[in-house]
């Protein structure tokens, strides 16, 4: 009879019973979602190094955390509802807090929270980046503020589909094209919202050879596309070393704000290229990124809780995204054929579009689209100017926003 | 003002001021770094000028850059195309994004 009950009890217990409850069949909905994500990582390789883990984040969260029955979760999405909940004076902001409630993924998110995965994956950005483009060309840098368009759009789109000012400016930096940006961003202003945050821009980075080339052939003309543009000029290794500091010095005086992430991205672009880090550059752009990339994927994917991740606002959201990638896309264009006016037809228009950041698949869609029409054309590195630009703007603008509603 | 729940206007006037902050912080960096590749310029022929009086090297044809390289890879006896397609292959080859390489010359080996 004792065994009898003890079965009992386990099957009571278990996940699958669990299924059957209040709410149960929203993780089976969310089991199935990230089995979708893996199966979009793995076999259509969308941004693999992100997205299995964060699939398996999500995998793992939706097997362990079912509402109501959250004692043997790996995430807990109520503990970190006290840690911003002023009234709780137990839970607010302590992290103390955190450590005696949290799971194994609670733990990864501290990173998250603090802001450390997606200022450390910018320093593996910054050493893995080479600038030569931009300050041969520093006119450039107009491309990637132009491609910032979409970024403010979807935020005003946002707050006309009635979401809050601080989701609103998460949901627009989307635009910026660039996912530690956006992780940065959405985890200081609208936490609740990372999961769907998180998805759709990896996602849109991932489509970026969808999305922006019938945009470029809608923008521009059969003269524009074939422009072979000139060489550009020689730069030295001084200006090399050089521009890491003076930006860092420059964007930071400008705007506080961003000093997480344009201090990171610099000091790791600092250590490529000054020519004694060597062990240090190395180990930025592979061994911490790679760690560090885990972290962030897996935690991110844990945030994706049935009951926050299964609402309207997330194909909003979604929706949201897809608009802001597009018009960021229109604004780099329409900057591009500006400068393609103003300067007599040198520059070809093309390389617009690389200024929404996502480095280097933006830069290699400019590069593509621009061979189709001519042959012998190499748009490459004359895009990856405004690419490495974008990532620049994205910051600005994302510090902008959190300045505002942070 | 509450920009929590703000109001539409109020967005939209947000929106306008972000996009004009993105282009002011990028212009004023813009003439940072052109004023920093015109310093940069200035020394780089005064060197040059200097260096015949020390070294007087015998004349050696400059050879053409390929495009797009920011002037980095230097092209003995290769066409601008063939350099492009070597490059891609290699990229290819290592598994490597172009950007992540760095070409210093290309060369033709000729037969002889």
């Amino acid at each position: 009879m004792q065994i009898m009950d003890v079965l009992a009890k386990l099957g009571g217990e278990s996940g699958f019973a669990l299924f059957f409850m209040q709410g149960g069949w929203k993780n089976l909905v969310m089991i199935i979602i990230a089995f979708v994500l893996l199966y979009l990582g793995i076999v259509k390789k969308f941004e693999p190094l992100l997205l299995v883990g964060i699939a398996f984040g999500c995998l793992l969260t939706n097997l362990s955390y079912f509402l109501g029955h959250g004692e043997n979760a790996l995430y807990h999405p109520e503990i970190w509802a006290n840690f911003l909940d002023p009234q709780n004076t137990a839970a607010y902001h302590s992290y103390g807090y955190i450590m005696k409630n949290a799971g194994l993924l609670d733990f990864f998110y501290i990173g998250v929270k603090a802001g450390i995965y997606p200022s450390l994956i910018f320093m593996g950005v910054g050493a893995m980046t080479d600038f030569g483009p931009l300050l041969a060309r520093p006119k450039s840098l107009l491309l990637g503020a132009a491609a910032q368009l979409g970024v403010f759009v979807a935020f005003f789109g946002a707050v006309l589909l009635g979401f809050t000012g601080p989701q609103a400016a998460s949901i627009g930096i989307i635009g910026g094209a660039d996912g530690p940006t956006a992780i940065f961003l959405t985890t200081k202003l609208a936490p609740e919202l990372l999961g769907p945050i998180a998805i759709a821009a990896y996602s849109y980075m991932a489509l970026i050879p969808m999305i922006q080339p019938p945009i470029m052939k809608a923008l521009t003309n059969d003269k524009m596309r074939v422009v072979k543009m000139e060489q550009a000029r020689e730069v030295s290794k001084t200006e090399k070393i050089v521009f890491p500091m003076v930006v860092a010095t420059f964007v930071i005086l400008l705007l506080p704000s961003t000093a997480p992430l344009i201090g990171c991205l610099m000091l790791g672009n600092l250590f490529k290229e000054c020519g004694v880090t060597e062990r240090l550059s190395d180990t930025v752009q592979n061994a911490l990124m790679n760690i560090v990339t885990i972290f962030l994927a897996t935690s991110v994917g844990a945030t994706m809780v049935a009951d926050n991740f299964l609402k309207l606002d997330t194909i909003k959201i979604v929706v949201l995204g897809l608009i802001a990638f597009a018009i960021s896309t229109v604004g780099g264009l329409l900057g591009g054929i500006v400068m393609y006016k103003t300067s007599g037809g040198e520059i070809n228009p093309l390389i617009g579009s690389a200024g929404v950041s996502a480095v280097p698949m933006a830069a290699r869609v400019s590069q593509d689209v621009g061979r189709k029409y001519n042959k012998n054309n190499y748009l490459l590195m004359h895009a990856m100017g405004p690419n490495v630009a974008g990532v620049i703007g994205s910051a600005i603008a994302a510090g902008f926003l959190l300045s505002v509603f942070g | 003002m509450d920009l929590v729940n703000i109001s539409i206007p109020a967005a939209g006037l947000y929106a306008i001021l972000g996009y004009a902050v993105v282009f002011f912080g990028l212009v004023l960096l813009m003439i940072v770094m052109m004023v920093m590749g015109k310093i940069m310029h200035k020394d780089a022929p005064k060197a040059a000028a200097a260096a015949p009086v020390t070294a007087a090297p015998a004349p050696v044809r400059e050879a053409p850059k390929a495009p797009g390289t920011a002037g980095e890879l230097k092209l003995y006896d290769t066409d601008p195309r063939d350099a492009a397609m070597i490059m891609a292959i290699v990229a290819d080859t290592m598994k490597k994004p172009l950007n992540e390489l760095r070409f210093i010359s290309i060369r033709e080996v000729k037969e002889r």
